[in-house]
C-alpha cells in the first residue's frame, strides 16, 4: 500500500513536471494572472510609485498582455528580477514573460532558447560621466573605473570598446542600478555605463542633473524587447501581437481617448480588425475578439505609453529618435493586422 | 532423566526485520538507502528529461571560449580575450588570497579577543565582550556591505587629490587612500637574476628559508649547551644577523626599487593596489568570524585547570610566559577543532564577494559566466565540486595540525 502511494506521487509529479512545458496561455487563463518578470527598479521603466503600483514604460507591456489576455490590466504579478536572475526566472516558469530592458541578441535566442516578441525600445550603451571631470568623448576614457552592471551584454560591449580603441579601464562590477547610482555619486566609479534610456532615467533622479553629461558615443545596438520561452508559439504569438497592436495602434490614430467610439466601428478595415468588430482575429490568438481594444485601453497606444512614462515631458525626457514609427523616419514598424 | 535436546533452530521469518532488534535498525537504513537512491534518481532522471524537453544539453565546451569580459582584480593574467576557464582560475586564485588573508587575521583577533576578555581588567574584559557580542550576532553579510559603504562614502575619490588646492593628500607621499582602495609602493628589481618579476622573489623567498633552517640548527644547539651545562647562549643578536644578512645582500644584489604610485588620469597608477572590496570582504570575514574564534580560545583556556596556572606561578612565571608557555600550548586542544569549522566558514562566507563586487570565484564563474553562457547547471556543479575541494583541504590540512598538539598518550 505505502508504495502504491510512492510510485503514484511520482508520477503525478512526473506528469506536472511535463506539463510546465508547454500551455503557457492556459496556465495564465487558469490562474487570472500573469506573472511578469521586470527590474528590480529603474525610474520610467519598471518602478512601484508612492503607493507601490508598479508603473513605467516596461510595466505597461506586462499591463497590456494583462488585458488582452485576461481583460484586466490590474491583473499582473510583477516578480524583480535582477541581471542576473531574470533568465533562470523565465527559463524554469516562475514567469511567463520577461519586460526587462533585456537586448534581443542572437545568443539569447539561439543558444538560451528564448523568443524575442519584438522590440519596444531601439536603445544603445552609453557613457554618463561628471562634467567636472571635462571629458568630451569616450575616448578620452584611458585608465578610468567604470561602473556597471554584472550580467549584462553592456559588460560585453565595454570590454570591446575598450579594446579596439586600445585604452584601458578598471571594471566594477555592481547588481542593481540603485547600488550603481550610489557608486557613482559617491565617485568610486568615474563613468556609469548602461543603456542611454538607462542612463537618461537615472540621471533624472539625480539631485542636481545638470553636473552630469551623457557622452556622445553610442557603442552598441541595444534592441530592448518582451521575451518568453521558446517553444511555446501560442503564448509567443499572444505577446508579441499585443505589443505590435499598441504600435499599430499609434500609426492608426486609436488612442486611449477615442477607443470608445472607434471600438464602434470605422471606416478604416484595419482599425475594425484590431479593435474586434470585423474578422476574427482574437479568436485566432485563442482570445476574446476585443482582446486588442483591451490591450490599448490599458495605457493607450505606443505612443501614450512613451510621452507618459519617458518622454520629454517627464523628467527622464527622452526624445522618440529611433523609437518614432516609421512613418515619421523611426524604426518603430507593426506588420499588417490582417 | 532426561536427554539434551538442541535448542530449537532460529527460524528466520520476514516479521523479524521488523521486530527483531537485531535486525531491525539493518532494515531501516536499506530502507532509508532505497529512499534516498530513488530520490536522487528521480532528480536527475527529472532534470535530463526537463533539459531534452528545453532542447538543452549539458556540455563544458563553453569553458574554452573567450570570456569577453574583464575582471577588475586579477593574480594571472588576464583579458577580455582570455577562456571563461581562465576567468574561473582568477576567480578560485581572488577567493584564496581573501580566504587565506581572512584566515590570518581573523585567528589574531580571536586570539587577542579571547585572551584579553578572561583579562583582570574590568575595561578591557567588557569591551571584548561587547566586541564578540555585536559582532557575532550580525550577518556578515551585513558587516561586508556596511563597511564598504563606509570605505566609499568616507574616504576621498582619486579627483580630490587633483591640482592646486586639493582636499586630500598622500600619507608620506608613499601611500594612497581612496574610495576605490589602498595604493601603496611596490617593490620590483632593477636586476634581478631572471625576467619574471615571481621568480626574482622566489630567491628572496629561498633566502629567508635558508636563514630558517641555520635559526633552527643554532636554536637546537642552544638548547644542547643548556641541557648540559643549565645555561642558556645568548641567541638574539646571532639571529638577527642570520635573518638580516642573507635578505640584505639578496635584495641588494638584485637592486630592489620601489615604484610609487601616482595620480596619472582619472587614477593613481603604479604601486600595488588594495581594492575596496578586497579591503571590505577580508576586514568583514576578519572581524567577524575573529569573535567566533574568541569564544573559542575563551573556552580553550577556561578549560584548563586554574591549578595549572597557579603552579606556573609559584615556579615564578611571569603571567605573560604562563599563558604563553603553559596554558595556550594546553588550551590548543580545545581550540583547534572548532577552529577548523570557522575557517571552513571564511572561505564558504567569502563567495558573499558578490554584494561588494569582490571577484571571487562565484563573481566570475557562478556569476557572469553562468550569466553570459547560460550555462546554470554546469556552472554550479563547479562550483560546489571547488568548494567542496576547498573545504575538504582545509580540513585536512587542519586536522594534520590537530594531531600534532594533541595529548600524546603514552
Amino acid at each position: 500500500m505505502k508504495n502504491k502511494v510512492i510510485l503514484g506521487a511520482l508520477t503525478v509529479a512526473g506528469l506536472a513536471a511535463g506539463a510546465a512545458a508547454a500551455g503557457t496561455l492556459d496556465d495564465v487563463k487558469a490562474r487570472g494572472k500573469l506573472n511578469c518578470g521586470v527590474t528590480t527598479g529603474l525610474v520610467g521603466f519598471a518602478a512601484p510609485n508612492a503607493n507601490g503600483e508598479w508603473e513605467g514604460f516596461d510595466v505597461a507591456v506586462c499591463r497590456a498582455v494583462a488585458a488582452a489576455v485576461l481583460g484586466d490590466s490590474t491583473a499582473v504579478e510583477f516578480v524583480p528580477t535582477t541581471g542576473k536572475t531574470r533568465f533562470t526566472a523565465l527559463a524554469s516558469g516562475e514567469i511567463d514573460m520577461l519586460a526587462r530592458n533585456t537586448t534581443w541578441t542572437f545568443s539569447r535566442d539561439v543558444d538560451l532558447k528564448f523568443e524575442f516578441v519584438g522590440v519596444n525600445y531601439y536603445d544603445g550603451q552609453g557613457f554618463m560621466v561628471p562634467k567636472e571631470l571635462g571629458v568630451s568623448s569616450a575616448k578620452e576614457l584611458d585608465g578610468a573605473t567604470v561602473c556597471i552592471q554584472t550580467g549584462t551584454t553592456t559588460e560585453l560591449n565595454l570590454a570591446d570598446f575598450f579594446r579596439s580603441n586600445n585604452i584601458s579601464y578598471e571594471p566594477v562590477p555592481i547588481e542593481t542600478n540603485a547600488e550603481a547610482q550610489q557608486q557613482y555619486l559617491a565617485g568610486a566609479c568615474d563613468v556609469y555605463t548602461t543603456d542611454a534610456s538607462g542612463l537618461a532615467a537615472t540621471r533624472a533622479t539625480f539631485d542636481d542633473p545638470s553636473a552630469h553629461v551623457l557622452l556622445p558615443e553610442i557603442i552598441s545596438k541595444e534592441p530592448l524587447g518582451p521575451l518568453v520561452r521558446h517553444g511555446d508559439h501560442e503564448w509567443g504569438d499572444v505577446v508579441r501581437w499585443s505589443l505590435n497592436a499598441l504600435v499599430a495602434a499609434e500609426e492608426l490614430g486609436v488612442t486611449s481617448a477615442n477607443i470608445g467610439e472607434m471600438a464602434a466601428g470605422t471606416e478604416n478595415p484595419e482599425i475594425n480588425r484590431l479593435l474586434g468588430t470585423e474578422g476574427t482575429l482574437g479568436e485566432m490568438l485563442g482570445l476574446s475578439a476585443d482582446w486588442a481594444k483591451n490591450a490599448i485601453g490599458a495605457g493607450g497606444n505606443y505612443g501614450e505609453v512613451f510621452a507618459k512614462n519617458i518622454g520629454e515631458d517627464t523628467p527622464i525626457g527622452l526624445a522618440r529618435g529611433l523609437n518614432a514609427q516609421w512613418t515619421e523616419g523611426g524604426l518603430l514598424y507593426a506588420p499588417p493586422f490582417r | 532423566m532426561s536427554t539434551l535436546t538442541d535448542p530449537p533452530k532460529a527460524q528466520f521469518q520476514l516479521s523479524m526485520l521488523v521486530n527483531d532488534t537485531r535486525y531491525r535498525s539493518l532494515t531501516f537504513q536499506a530502507i532509508a538507502a532505497l529512499v534516498l537512491a530513488l530520490a536522487i534518481w528521480y532528480l536527475g532522471n527529472n532534470l535530463i528529461q526537463n533539459l531534452r524537453a528545453a532542447g538543452l544539453n549539458i556540455s563544458y565546451g563553453f569553458l574554452g571560449d573567450p570570456s569577453g569580459y574583464d575582471i577588475n582584480q586579477r593574480l594571472i593574467e588576464y583579458d577580455s580575450q582570455s577562456s571563461h576557464a581562465r576567468a574561473a582560475v582568477v576567480g578560485v586564485l581572488n577567493t584564496l588570497l581573501v580566504a587565506v588573508l581572512a584566515c590570518i587575521t581573523a585567528t589574531i583577533f580571536g586570539v587577542v579577543a579571547g585572551v584579553l576578555r578572561l583579562s583582570n581588567n574590568w575595561l578591557v574584559s567588557k569591551l571584548m565582550a561587547v566586541y564578540v557580542e555585536i559582532f557575532r550576532n550580525i550577518p556578515v553579510l551585513i558587516w561586508i556591505i556596511i563597511i564598504f559603504t563606509i570605505m566609499t562614502a568616507v574616504m576621498p575619490g582619486p579627483r580630490e587629490f587633483r591640482g592646486d588646492n586639493a582636499t586630500s593628500s598622500m600619507l608620506f607621499d608613499l601611500f594612497a587612500f581612496t574610495n576605490r582602495g589602498v595604493y601603496i609602493p611596490m617593490p620590483w628589481f632593477e636586476s634581478g637574476f631572471f625576467a619574471s618579476g615571481a621568480l626574482n622573489w622566489l630567491v628572496v623567498i629561498a633566502a629567508l628559508v635558508g636563514s630558517f633552517l641555520v635559526m633552527r640548527r643554532i636554536e637546537a644547539n642552544a638548547t644542547k649547551t643548556q641541557e648540559k651545562t643549565g645555561v642558556r647562549p645568548k641567541t638574539k643578536l646571532i639571529a638577527l644577523g642570520v635573518w638580516l644578512v642573507p635578505l640584505a645582500l639578496v635584495l641588494f644584489v638584485m637592486g630592489l626599487s620601489w615604484e610609487v604610485p601616482e595620480l596619472k588620469g582619472f587614477n593613481f597608477k603604479g604601486g600595488i593596489k588594495i581594492g575596496g572590496p578586497l579591503i571590505a570582504l577580508w576586514f568583514a570575514l576578519s572581524i567577524y568570524t575573529g569573535a567566533f574564534i574568541a569564544e573559542n580560545v575563551r573556552a580553550g583556556i577556561q578549560a584548563i585547570n586554574k591549578g595549572q596556572t597557579e603552579a606556573a606561578a609559584a615556579l615564578g612565571l611571569r603571567p605573560g610566559r604562563i599563558m604563553n608557555l603553559v596554558v595556550l600550548p594546553q588550551a590548543l586542544r580545545v581550540i583547534i577543532p572548532p577552529l577548523i569549522s570557522n575557517f571552513l566558514n571564511i572561505t564558504k562566507n567569502s563567495s558573499l564577494a558578490i554584494a561588494v563586487g569582490y571577484a571571487d570565484i562565484t563573481a566570475t564563474l557562478g556569476g557572469i559566466t553562468l550569466n553570459q553562457t547560460g550555462r546554470a547547471i554546469e556552472c554550479v556543479l563547479l562550483l560546489m565540486l571547488f568548494y567542496l575541494t576547498a573545504s575538504l583541504l582545509i580540513s585536512m590540512v587542519m586536522n594534520v595540525y590537530n594531531a600534532s598538539v594533541k595529548l600524546k598518550e603514552r
